[in-house]
């Protein structure tokens, strides 16, 4: 037993218990993954007729965020400023957590989009982008005859 | 117990994201930022009650009828996150602005609170 006065880091402890409790509960991602803490967060949702994508990208300038879709890819890049920038000599920062910087996120999302009707709206931080399916790729109710 | 003060502590049991923050300090007072996407400006709550400072938002998002969640990091539709505000802060002299998904705050310091250099005799 080790009587330490200064235990181990608590919260790289802690770090490790979430990973390892991911590891547990999240089944067979995709290659590209879809890790997660990342910078936007992001909710992925589908419909028979589309995806729909929600990116959390508070404090972002939304025509300086560059959406690209190829072959079934999402990838979103930009770049969020630091509010810390531009301190005076005096001036004390007491909490530091929000993201500052670059940002890159690739998300695999199925194959049967079509890159064509992709549309982005940005509100409260809050950027939805919807791609429809393709037509082919579409449930369709089959006739008996 | 009047009927806003009992929503206002249901809402309280709600579980809730904690919104990161960052917070600074400058002779004239104390600026937070904190993200919070999704909120519009009407269902956010900024609330001080005696020394306890309360930020609370609930996201407005719009889902297309019969979406089924794929992949979900952002689990619950609502912030909140309390700070205690120390005595030297003026909570009469608060201003909140919401941009982009990111809430400013600004609290004042009181005027008696504000750095007064010391002078240091010699002799």
């Amino acid at each position: 037993m080790d009587f330490s006065l200064f235990p181990r880091d608590v919260f790289a402890d802690l770090d490790r218990l979430q990973r390892q409790m991911q590891q547990a509960f999240e089944f067979s991602p995709s290659i590209r993954g879809f890790a997660r803490g990342g910078f936007p967060a992001l909710n992925v949702g589908g419909t028979p007729q589309s995806v729909e994508i929600y990116a959390y990208v508070p404090g972002v300038d939304p025509s300086s965020i560059e959406v690209n879709l190829e072959r079934g890819v999402l990838t979103l890049s930009g770049e969020r400023k630091s509010a810390l920038e531009g301190l005076g000599a005096k001036d004390t920062v007491h909490i530091e957590e929000r993201f500052a910087g670059k940002f890159r996120r690739v998300v695999t999302l199925s194959d049967d989009l079509d890159p064509d009707s992709v549309e982005a709206r940005c509100k409260d931080g809050l950027l939805h982008i919807s791609v429809k399916r393709k037509a082919a790729a579409q449930p369709r109710r089959v006739t008996i005859q | 117990m009047d009927e806003s003060k009992l929503t206002r502590e249901a809402k309280r049991d709600e579980p809730a994201l904690l919104p990161p923050v960052d917070v600074i300090e400058d002779a004239s007072g104390i600026t937070l930022y904190a993200d919070l996407p999704g909120v519009p400006k009407d269902k956010l709550d900024v609330q001080v009650e005696a020394d306890t400072l309360t930020i609370s938002g609930e996201m407005a998002v719009a889902m297309p009828q019969g979406m089924a969640a794929t992949h979900a990091e952002v689990s619950l539709p609502r912030y909140r996150r309390t700070f205690t505000l120390s005595k030297e802060l003026d909570p009469e002299k608060l201003s909140a602005e919401l941009k982009n998904g990111v809430l400013k705050l600004r609290i004042e310091k009181a005027v008696h609170a504000q750095p007064r250099k010391v002078q240091i005799k010699v002799g």
